[in-house]
């Protein structure tokens, strides 16, 4: 039987920042406000001339180092983006070029939104799985700022820009035990862009617009049962998590998904004061941010939770 | 005090984390509690649990006191 585990991880931020304060400037909101409602200080912004590419290509570099592999080892490219830095190709490809791959490896996009990176994962861990793949390079990069309407007070605040990823290596005992996605269509409005290429001619701007009220509340009932769901299909118990890892969407969404699976939040790794919602980069972001600093050990088992627009949802366990 | 009426402000105190005798059956959990709306959301979403019922979203937006949260809660549960 063949696994896949985490040979190694990566993250970028691009280095502008934008604090609270900044964004009183900008609209009619405060600090305190911000702070209280979602947990964010400040969050990071890409350069004009930076683009969803360049970040996922740091972030890609850095994993693969950390994995002690050279980039013509990788023989699997997948790019969870809401953000590509152009229709097509996907950036994917655009990545594969930077980090100088001519082997022909397969390389796509994939749009979970912040679900991305769980969707990815899992699609990796089905490649390495079956044969086909050794090293897949499993990236989720966003640059949201290009997308949020800087004039709406109620989404401004709740994004930044990232890109976060990992490396994912056939093994022979089971890195990532089990993984579980979910997608229900019919709340599709609830938390959007209205429009894109290929939609029906409109007038709607190409702007996230969100219902927060009604988002936070299917978020915290869906993340609970995707918890319970990972959980019976591993057998383990909520004790047996290590490291919760959540998508960083709003700190009162993770407190209440740690308060579900009574977890500290000294157990729980979180990043959404200081990086703000990256959608499908927020959960390598933070995986690598735990990482590097030392928090998370080899051998410890790892639960990664995210909801996002769809709405799809997901959840995967991991011995790291 | 009927027993909903007890538990509804035992889930209010719990999840405000204000003074019990804050909690009177008229206070307004925005204005006089100091809830702001996710507070609101997940309050309602503790009470669903206890009373084990679905608060409908334009139904939860008319519930702003204890007084308003028990008269649901008795006429779903009648």
């Amino acid at each position: 039987m063949i696994y896949s585990k985490i040979a190694g991880t990566g993250s970028y931020l691009p280095e502008k920042v934008l604090t609270n304060k900044d964004l009183e400037n900008m609209v009619e909101t405060s600090d305190d406000w911000i702070t209280e409602r979602t947990g964010i200080k400040k969050r990071h912004i890409a350069e004009a001339h930076q683009s969803t590419t360049d970040l996922a290509f740091h972030a890609a570099e850095r994993a693969i180092e950390a994995a002690g592999l050279q980039s013509s080892d990788i023989d699997l490219i997948i790019v969870a983006t809401t953000t590509p830095t152009r229709i097509f190709p996907s950036t994917a490809s655009l990545v594969q070029e930077k980090l100088g791959i001519n082997s022909g490896c397969p390389a796509f996009d994939l749009q979970a939104v912040c679900t991305g990176f769980v969707y990815a994962l899992t699609v990796a861990d089905k490649f390495i799985k079956s044969g086909s793949v050794r090293n897949a390079l499993v990236i989720g990069a966003e640059t949201l700022s290009r997308i949020v309407d800087w004039t709406d007070r109620n989404t401004c605040v709740l994004f930044g820009d990232g890109a976060g990823a990992v490396v994912l290596s056939a093994s022979d005992s089971a890195g990532i035990l089990s993984t579980h996605i979910h997608c229900d269509g019919s709340y599709n409005q609830l938390l959007h862009v209205p429009t894109g290429p290929g939609s029906a001619v409109t007038s709607d701007a190409a702007y996230i617009d969100m219902q927060g009220n009604e988002v936070f509340k299917v978020a915290v009932k869906t993340l609970s049962s995707i918890v319970d769901e990972t959980l019976e299909s591993s057998g383990l118990e909520k004790h047996d998590i290590d490291w919760l890892i959540p998508h960083q969407a709003n700190i009162r969404i993770i407190s209440a998904t740690a308060k579900k699976l009574s977890m500290s939040m000294e157990r729980v790794v979180v990043t959404v004061h200081d990086h703000g919602n990256t959608s499908a980069a927020s959960i390598p972001l933070a995986l690598d941010t735990a990482v590097r600093d030392g928090r998370i050990q080899r051998g410890e088992t790892l639960l990664f939770e995210a909801f996002g627009g769809g709405f799809t949802w997901g959840s995967a366990l991991i011995k790291y | 005090m009927s027993d909903i009426e007890a538990r509804v402000r035992e889930i209010v105190v719990e999840q405000l984390g204000v003074n019990a005798d804050e909690v009177t059956a008229d206070a307004s959990f925005i204005d006089d509690l100091g809830a702001d709306s996710l507070d609101t959301v997940e309050l309602v979403m503790a009470l669903e649990e206890a009373f084990e019922c679905e608060i409908p979203d334009e139904e939860a937006e008319k519930i702003t006191t204890v007084k308003e949260a028990v008269a649901y809660i008795n006429s779903v549960q009648s």
